[in-house]
C-alpha cells in the first residue's frame, strides 16, 4: 500500500511549480483535515461570526448575502467587498473562508492578498466563467469546490482543489440536492471499488476525470481529499444526515441566520455534527430551536438551480 | 488496552489512522464516561475554539482534567497543545476554557492565517534517539501554535528557527513582542512534562508514525498502557472509515 496515498501533482503545464513548493498540496489539504467534524457558517458581518464561532463554528464563510437572500434578490451576486471580509477576519480566530466566482482568478488574487484562510469558488454566485474553473495550482491559498458527482470532484481536485463540498442547492433549506450529490459521489466509488482494474480506464473516461485520480480513488475507497456537505441543511437533523451518509463535515449557508434563534440553532447543529451517530443527543439538541430557515420546494420550475452552473 | 482518542472535532480520524498502522487500537472519546476505559489520550488537531466550546457542552472539562492530574498519559497535537497549556495568549475574545497542566505559554495561531502555514525539516534528536530514522522529522504546521515559555520542568523536544524574512503574525501584542525580541529566532514546537507530550505540528498528517510510536511506549511504560502488541486479532484493526491519503516524502 506504500506510495498509493500520495496525492501527485505533476510539475508541467499549467501546474506552477513555484506555488507547489511555497504551499504544498499537503499543507493545503492540512488545514481541511483540521475542519473535519466541524460546522463551516455563512456569515455577513463581524457580529454574526463571533456568534458563529461562539455556537462553535469550526470556521465561517464571510459573504455579503446569505444565499437565500441571492435567490431572493437576484442579480449578479459577486465576490464580497474585501473591507467585510477584513473585519470579519479581526473578529474571530477561527479560519475565516470567502466565495470567489466559478474562473474568476483575480477574485480569488485579491482573497488571497488579503489573506483568507479557505476560498469557495462558489456556483452560489454569478459563474464568471462558463467553461473553464480556476487554475487552482497557481496559489497559495486552498481552495473548496462543489461537486454533483464523482466525476465533477476529481476534475475539481485535479485544478488543485484541496476540499470538495456538495452541491446542494444554496439558500433552499431543502437537502435533497445535497442528500443526492453524496449519494452519487459514494455509489460511484462503491462501483469503482468492485471494478477490474482494466476496467478503470473506460470508467474514467465516462465520468470524465483523470485516470491517476479515479485509480487513486478505487484504492483509497474514498475521496482523496475532505468531503463536506453544503446546500440545504437546516436542522440538526440535516446535518447528522450528512455526516451518516459519510461526509467529513458541514457547511451551514443560510439556515443558521435565516432562523428564529441562531444561537441555539448554530449550536445544535454543531452538537449534532459531533455526535452524528447518537440519536439520543439528537433529540437533545433539537428539542426547541425556534423556527427553522423557510424552505423552497426545488419541483418549482421557475427556481433557478444552482448546480447547474458549471461542470 | 487502547489509546482514547478525542474526537470532538479535527484530525482523530488521522490519528487512530497512524495508531491501526502501529497496530495499536485507537478508541474515539465524544463522552466522558467513555474516558474510564482507556488509559491513554491524544488530543487531536482541529479548531480549539470549536473543540473547547464542544468539550464545554457536554462536561468533558472535569473529566479531562482528572485524567491528566491522574499522570495518565496524553498527547497534544496542535489545538490538543493550546488545551493542554497552563497559558495560551491569541485566544478569541472571551477566552476559552483550557485543560491545563502543561507548564508553559502557547500562543494560538503563532505563524499567521492559512497563507503562513508551511512544512518544514525539524531536527528531532530525542525521537531518533529512542525510536531510530532519521535526525530529522517532516513537521506540517497548520496555523499552528508556538509554545512562547516554558517551565522549568518542562523538556523540550525540538524548536524550529524562524528565518528573518518569515512573517510572523502581526496580530502579535506588542507585549508579547516585547517579551520575545531576544529569542524570537528560536520557537518551541515539541515539549514534554512527565507523561504530556505536546507537538504544535501534526505528525498524524505525515506517513512517519515514530512520533505515535513514542508516545504508545510513553504509554505503556507508565505501567498502565497500551500494550503495544499488534497480536491481537485483525479484528478491531479493520478499515472502518476510509482514510484519507497519507503524505509522504
Amino acid at each position: 500500500m506504500a506510495g498509493s496515498g500520495v496525492v501527485t501533482v505533476y510539475g508541467n503545464g499549467a501546474i506552477t511549480e513555484a506555488a507547489a513548493k511555497q504551499s504544498p498540496f499537503s499543507v493545503k489539504v492540512g488545514l481541511a483535515q483540521m475542519l473535519r467534524g466541524g460546522v463551516i457558517m455563512d456569515v455577513v458581518n463581524a457580529e454574526q461570526a463571533r456568534i458563529a464561532e461562539e455556537a462553535g463554528a469550526c470556521a465561517v464563510m464571510a459573504l455579503e448575502r446569505v444565499p437565500a437572500d441571492i435567490r431572493a434578490q437576484g442579480g449578479v451576486a459577486r465576490m464580497s467587498d474585501p473591507q467585510l471580509i477584513k473585519e470579519i477576519k479581526q473578529a474571530v480566530t477561527i479560519p475565516v473562508m470567502a466565495k470567489a466566482r466559478i474562473g474568476h482568478f483575480v477574485e480569488a488574487q485579491i482573497l488571497e492578498a488579503i489573506g483568507v484562510d479557505y476560498v469557495d469558488e462558489s456556483e452560489v454566485l454569478t459563474p464568471a466563467d462558463d467553461v473553464n474553473h480556476i487554475n487552482k495550482h497557481n496559489f497559495r491559498i486552498p481552495f473548496v469546490c462543489g461537486c454533483r458527482n464523482l466525476g465533477e470532484a476529481l476534475r475539481r481536485i485535479r485544478e488543485g482543489s484541496a476540499m470538495i463540498r456538495t452541491k446542494g442547492e444554496a439558500g433552499t433549506g431543502n437537502v435533497i440536492e445535497a442528500v443526492r450529490h453524496v449519494r452519487s459521489v459514494m455509489g460511484d466509488i462503491r462501483v469503482l471499488r468492485n471494478m477490474d482494474d482494466d476496467e478503470v480506464f473506460t470508467f474514467a473516461k465516462k465520468i470524465a476525470a483523470p485516470y491517476d485520480l479515479v485509480m487513486q480513488t478505487k484504492q483509497l475507497g474514498r475521496l482523496p481529499v475532505v468531503h463536506f456537505a453544503a446546500g440545504g441543511v437546516a436542522t440538526p437533523a440535516d446535518a447528522a444526515l450528512m455526516m451518516q451518509l459519510g461526509c467529513d463535515g458541514v457547511f451551514v449557508g443560510s439556515g443558521v441566520f435565516k432562523s428564529g434563534d441562531p444561537v441555539r440553532r448554530g449550536r445544535a447543529i454543531v452538537q449534532a455534527v459531533t455526535h452524528y451517530s447518537d440519536p439520543e443527543v439528537l433529540a437533545e439538541v433539537s428539542c426547541g430551536l425556534g423556527e427553522a430557515m423557510v424552505g423552497i420546494n426545488l419541483n418549482d420550475d421557475k427556481v433557478e438551480r444552482y448546480a447547474n452552473r458549471s461542470e | 488496552m487502547a489509546v482514547g482518542v478525542l474526537a470532538l472535532q479535527g484530525s482523530f480520524n488521522e490519528h487512530i489512522a497512524a495508531l491501526r498502522r502501529l497496530g495499536v487500537k485507537g478508541v474515539e472519546i465524544r463522552k466522558p464516561e467513555q474516558l474510564q476505559s482507556v488509559t491513554s489520550l491524544i488530543i487531536p488537531g482541529g479548531e480549539s475554539t470549536t473543540m473547547a466550546k464542544l468539550a464545554e457542552y457536554h462536561n468533558l472539562f472535569p473529566a479531562l482534567r482528572e485524567f491528566v492530574t491522574m499522570g495518565k498519559p496524553v498527547w497534544g497535537t496542535c489545538a490538543g497543545l493550546i488545551f493542554l497549556a497552563n497559558k495560551a495568549t491569541g485566544q478569541k475574545t472571551g477566552g476559552q476554557e483550557l485543560i491545563g497542566g502543561l507548564d508553559c505559554t502557547v500562543h494560538r495561531n503563532f505563524f499567521g492565517s492559512q497563507i503562513q502555514s508551511f512544512e518544514a525539516e525539524i531536527s528531532v534528536p530525542e525521537i531518533a534517539a529512542t525510536e531510530g530514522g532519521l535526525p530529522t522529522f517532516r513537521a506540517i504546521f497548520i496555523r499552528a501554535p508556538a509554545i512562547l515559555e516554558v517551565g522549568p520542568e518542562v523538556e523540550v523536544l525540538a524548536d524550529i528557527s524562524l528565518a528573518s524574512d518569515k512573517k510572523v503574525n502581526s496580530d502579535l501584542t506588542s507585549e508579547s513582542q516585547e517579551d520575545n525580541s531576544g529569542s524570537l529566532k528560536k520557537v518551541i514546537v515539541a515539549v514534554k512534562q512527565g507523561n504530556m507530550l505536546a507537538t504544535a505540528f501534526h505528525p498524524e498528517l505525515t506517513a512517519d508514525t515514530r512520533w505515535h510510536s513514542y508516545f504508545v511506549k510513553m504509554a505503556s511504560e507508565a505501567g498502565i498502557g497500551a500494550s503495544n502488541s499488534a497480536s491481537t486479532s485483525g479484528e478491531h484493526l479493520e478499515q472502518q472509515k476510509k482514510d484519507l491519503p497519507v503524505f509522504q516524502q
